[in-house]
């Protein structure tokens, strides 16, 4: 009896831990593939340290957009952004858009950045970045 | 021998005393105070005759956007402070009894008192308006000759004249249309109201974005320092590496005449082939020169220092061997990342019958504070703006906190 008890709390026991595991992999290969999108396409101007640049570029510490809504700060990569207020601040040079990258490389990238630079945001999948791109197409 | 020693220990005490309450790092026999302090955006400034220190803000301090300087006791610290203006900005200039200062539109002047105040402060007369303001290379940096003109830079708005600014893949725009109202120095008369594009020349095109430029009484000649294109590297990772574009192109000082083009933004100078080499954007591959008709630079600087003012030192202050040469601002690069940051120092450029004599030279270094920068933003100031006083003193203004040093030599 107290081997069946065994084996059933190793069997299911461990299946949420599997999941988990099988789970923080598959974010952590996101989050690293993005930090090398990020590094080619986003570090020049917000900086490694996510810092930005005085005037120039935002931060994306703790970034209003980029810890917010989902389609908005996709929205931002793939058509830009210009001569918005964030957070009491303009920034003069324009962020291009980044609609060549793919759609997994976009949701890698912004998985990385809505969890580092002290932001605490969920991650994107390349689904969501299909969607809305394919909304903006409609539009 | 005691004596000797006692008076050299006494000096360097001194010299680190004075030293101390700032972090700069100056030539032996210079030294540097804090004239003053918290002025916040502090960008470029300008010295009265009789000494009053005028600073421009690009942002407003309690509603002004121009700040009085005055050291009443002659202890080279400001003990009075006051404000006038309601416009932020970047460019300041003094000519014929006027205190002319620009916003990213605008340019007004206020007439002077013969003690170097403005008489009325709450009346400028607009001279020119109209310019172009697209927030990229916004502002408007001005300066004057002695033959009543005024000389005021619109920059570029734009990286490289791409149809998609500074996106990948974009290709440039030939002809650059930016160039009609943009990217050169424009010329006007000092002393004429309301000017706009109509009244004024264009004196030089092909120039991305000057915010240091100065009238070479010696030469009667202009001289501009550019902020070279951004971005070599992430817009053309098949061409440059990390490294190369951290340090090309080249940001330049050119000696100026009218009618000239500095070739932005089909070329760009890359000091260490020295040669104008075609833009990527319009088919160069870092190898093939382009810009026949374009003018040379006179120096040739390492890429993104950011030179944000210009100043031909005149005085008779500092040793002979700074005489009619250049001073230049380097606010500090933020495009050379993932590569270490550099800038953030005063650099001099000695000038010899009119011409860069020698090698560039670092004159005050360390505004930022910290060695190996990676970002602008841990800076703790950054050089933005120089003036000379009328006793030969160096002003610099740092447009992070605000704070104006004032650099000084005694024999």
């Amino acid at each position: 009896m107290k081997f069946c008890m065994l084996i059933t709390v190793i069997f299911f026991g461990a299946l949420p831990f599997a999941a988990l595991a099988q789970d923080t992999q598959d974010v952590k290969t996101a989050v690293e593939r993005g930090k090398l999108i990020f590094e080619q396409n986003c570090l020049a101007c917000h900086q490694a340290d996510g810092s930005g640049v005085p005037h120039l570029a935002p931060p994306l510490i703790k970034g209003t957009f980029v810890g917010g809504d989902k389609e908005k700060v996709i929205g931002i990569v793939l058509h830009g952004l210009e001569n918005v207020e964030i957070k009491g601040e303009y920034y003069a040079n324009p962020m291009p858009s980044f609609d060549y990258l793919s759609d997994q490389e976009i949701a890698d990238v912004l998985s990385f950045v809505r969890t580092s630079f002290s932001n605490e945001a969920s991650e994107i999948t390349s689904e969501e970045v299909t969607k809305a791109r394919a909304d903006t197409k409609t539009k | 021998m005691i004596i000797l020693a006692a008076s050299a220990a006494l000096l360097w005490g001194f010299h680190k005393e004075t030293s101390e309450g700032t972090s700069l790092r100056l030539p032996s026999g210079f030294s540097a105070e804090v004239f003053a302090d918290g002025l916040g955006e502090a960008r470029h400034l300008v010295v009265s005759p009789q000494g009053n220190v005028f600073v421009k803000l690009g942002k407003l301090k309690d509603g002004k956007g121009i700040i009085l300087l005055q050291d009443v006791n002659r202890d080279g610290k400001a003990e009075k402070e006051s404000g006038f203006g309601t416009f932020e900005g970047t460019g300041i200039a003094i000519g014929n009894d006027y205190l002319y200062a620009s916003s990213d539109e605008q340019v007004y002047r206020y007439a002077l008192d013969g003690k170097g105040n403005v008489k009325d402060p709450d009346s400028p007369e607009l001279i020119v308006t109209g310019l172009i303001n697209r927030h990229q290379h916004a502002a408007k940096a001005i300066t004057l000759d002695t033959r009543g003109h005024l000389y005021v830079n619109i920059g570029a708005y734009s990286n490289a004249c791409q149809e998609r600014d500074r996106t990948k893949g974009s290709p440039g725009m030939k002809p650059c249309p930016i160039l009609d109202s943009a990217g050169g120095i424009w010329q006007f008369n000092a002393a004429k109201r309301n000017q706009s594009y109509g009244d004024g020349k264009r004196y030089v095109t092909g120039l991305r974005n000057v915010v240091g430029l100065d009238w070479n009484e010696e030469l009667n000649q202009l001289f501009v320092t550019q902020h070279g294109r951004d971005q070599l590297f992430q817009l053309f990772p098949d061409l440059y590496d990390a490294k190369q574009s951290a340090e090309l192109p080249s940001e330049t000082l050119y000696a100026v005449k009218e009618g000239d083009d500095c070739g932005w933004p089909y070329i760009y100078y890359d000091h260490i082939q020295k040669k104008k080499i075609l833009a990527p954007e319009y088919g160069g591959d870092g190898k093939k020169t382009g810009g026949e008709k374009a003018i040379d630079p006179a120096v040739g600087f390492p890429g993104h220092l950011a030179p944000n003012a210009l100043l031909f030192y005149t005085g008779k202050m500092f040793p002979a061997k700074y005489r009619n040469g250049a001073f230049i601002a380097f606010h500090g690069s933020w495009n050379r990342a993932p590569e270490i940051q550099k800038g953030y120092f005063v650099a001099f450029v000695p000038f010899k019958n009119g011409k860069p004599a020698g090698e560039w030279e670092v004159f005050a270094d360390n505004f930022a504070g910290k060695e190996n920068l990676k970002s602008p933003g841990e800076a703790e100031h950054r050089p933005c703006g120089l003036a000379q006083g009328p006793d030969g003193a160096l002003y610099v203004a740092d447009d992070v906190k605000g704070t104006i040093y004032k650099i000084t030599y005694t024999k």
